[in-house]
């Protein structure tokens, strides 16, 4: 403010811009200082370790965890080869391959389930009248910010041998003895569908809360079908939604830890579990590093095509 | 039963467009899938039962059991201190953030700004989880400060994006002729903020930073990984009892913390309702 006092002021044009410029600069001072320390600890602390966790990737494991640091790409090398610890030479391993292909697997399964499950309610709820909305809103939300550990653990009690589902089947005398469905396959995937089902309905509702239903009116009486009037104006309209849902449950879903972990136990390790092991007590950081790098660059690749599928469809139909 | 006759009717008039029978009670069904194992925790927690399947008697004597847990009020009072720090190092940075990117019009970079506070949202948490634990060993090593400080410092950074949301959303819907108003009145940018901005504000920040202490509270693999020996949180006992086994103590703790998000979560809900 104080500089545009001095300006000589003989023409009144310069000194009002002047004192427009000196406005702007004390506007981008009060910005910086309000944004500072919320880019600060995020950037320091929250981005920078990822560069951390790159150099470790490529240090030698310390005898007790941590590093040595000493160059290596061991971490990389592991990861599709063995290294017999006699005569050095690497043999093809597909072990960690395979955790990251049922990782992927489980994970696009899991989005795919959410997706089938999560469209009728996000579709539900926009068509209700704005009363109703908000409780159901509330409903889908609420179990959203409930802890995941203990949403898992009570899912756990559910499908254990001795848990609900089998008891529920025994009495109606579905079946005789338990079905063995913790520890499974299937286990997980109903825990992550169960953990990531609201990711994917909140979105596709905010892509319909604003929708004229009465648009389907129209098109009903244009003679279109009710597959037609699905297709071309639903889909359509729901497309933005649908894609950040897909976002939305792929990532963490790929990343799980927790779910696999308990519903899953020792035997069916997914990406996640994988990483938090080799920073426990498998004590080889760098090749946790290296995983999760690698898991990184698959969602960052899953958020480019997300990117692009939802802008290819900016210039019309089909 | 017009509902149910409504399903095999081929007429499609709008109303029944709009409807989609099946997916009315496909939302109830999902809602039962969501809601169902939870009910059995809770319910199952105040059996007089070790037993999580039969029910023998209401009974409070898991919960007392847990209150006298040494284990569980240590650790219960950990997670609330890292929470409730957190809560307010990440609430005054995210309003000011969200101050700075609702107001003064668009600049340069400030989707740039918005993109990396809502990072911690983008990455999955073991990566973060392992990153910030590599950064921290070597912090932790040059500075020799050790401490449950760096659980907080990790708990701020992944919770300034929850808090962030609900401010942001508060402010942009606020009219800045209040503000404007204010200055006309020779208020100073202090003043205006202070006596306008900030008590309008006031159920943005409160539901940001509930939110922010629930998750918080709620965190698992990032404390699993950067919290120090004896710096054992709720969530990380309770992972511990459940690799064990199940116990009824357990449920117990788990009901308490469940009620505690709901409480929460609902003034959060009514709060943000109220400013439409």
């Amino acid at each position: 403010m104080s500089s545009a006092v001095h300006i000589p002021s003989t023409d009144a044009a310069t000194s009002l811009r002047a004192a427009q410029a000196a406005r702007a600069r004390q506007a981008r001072r009060t910005r910086l200082f309000l944004l500072a320390p919320a880019l600060g600890v995020i950037g320091v602390f929250g981005l920078f370790p990822l560069s951390i966790a790159l150099v470790y990737s490529f240090l030698e494991p310390g005898t007790y965890g941590g590093v040595e640091w000493v160059f290596s790409y061991d971490a990389y090398v592991q990861f599709l080869f063995e290294r017999d610890i006699f005569d050095d030479t690497l043999a093809f391993n597909s072990a960690y391959l395979q955790i990251f292909g049922r990782s992927f697997g489980l994970a696009v399964t899991t989005m795919i389930g959410t997706l089938i499950l999560g469209f009728p309610v996000a579709y539900f709820i926009a068509a209700r009248p704005p009363e109703q909305r908000n409780f159901w809103l509330f409903a889908i939300t609420l179990p959203f910010w409930t802890n995941l550990l203990i949403r898992t653990y009570s899912m756990l009690l559910i499908v254990r041998d001795e848990g609900f589902v089998n008891l529920m089947l025994m009495k109606i005398g579905f079946i005789d003895k338990p079905l063995e469905m913790l520890y499974t396959d299937g286990a997980v995937l109903a825990g992550l569908i169960y953990s990531y089902l609201p990711f994917m309905i909140l979105p596709i509702y905010a892509s319909l809360e604003k929708f004229d239903f009465s648009l389907l009116e129209a098109g009903h009486d244009l003679y279109a079908s009710r597959t037609q009037v699905f297709r071309h104006i639903i889909v359509p309209i729901t497309r933005p939604g649908i894609i950040a849902g897909c976002v939305l449950v792929l990532i963490p879903a790929l990343g799980a830890y927790i779910t696999p972990e308990l519903l899953g136990g020792g035997k069916k390790l997914m990406i996640g579990n994988l990483i938090a092991l080799q920073f426990g007590s498998g004590r080889n950081w760098p090749f946790g590093a290296a995983a999760a790098l690698i898991l990184m660059a698959v969602v960052l690749i899953a958020l480019l095509i997300s990117l692009r599928a939802g802008s290819s469809k900016e210039g019309g139909h089909d | 039963m017009t509902k149910f006759l409504s399903l095999f009717r081929r007429s499609t008039g709008s109303r029944e467009l709009r409807r989609q029978p099946l997916f009315t009670g496909m939302s109830w069904l999902v809602l039962v899938f969501l809601y169902a194992p939870i009910a059995v925790l809770v319910v199952f927690s105040f059996n007089d039962n070790r037993s999580v399947v039969r029910w023998t008697e209401f009974s409070l004597r898991w919960y007392a059991a847990a209150l006298e847990n040494d284990d569980i009020r240590r650790s219960a009072m950990i997670s609330i201190q890292v929470a409730l720090t957190a809560t307010i190092f990440s609430t005054v940075i995210a309003t000011m953030a969200a101050l700075a990117t609702t107001r003064g019009g668009v600049y340069r970079g400030r989707a740039a700004a918005i993109a990396l506070i809502n990072q911690p949202l983008m990455i999955p948490e073991i990566v973060t989880a392992i990153a910030t634990l590599a950064f921290f060993s070597i912090l932790r090593q040059l500075t020799g400060v050790t401490g449950i400080g760096w659980l907080i410092l990790a708990h701020t950074v992944f919770c300034v994006p929850f808090a962030y949301m609900p401010i942001r959303a508060r402010l942009s819907d606020m009219s800045v002729t209040y503000e404007a108003a204010a200055a006309d009145l020779y208020a100073s940018p202090w003043q205006a903020f202070r006596h306008v901005t900030l008590p309008l504000l006031m159920p943005g920040v409160m539901a940001g930073a509930m939110l922010a202490f629930v998750v918080s509270l709620d965190d698992v693999i990032i404390t699993l990984l950067v919290a120090g020996p004896g710096e054992t949180t709720l969530p990380i006992y309770i992972l511990g009892q459940i690799r064990r086994g199940v116990t009824p103590e357990v449920n117990a703790v788990s009901t308490i913390l469940i009620g505690l998000t709901v409480a929460m979560v609902t003034l959060t809900f009514f709060l943000q309702r109220k400013q439409k």
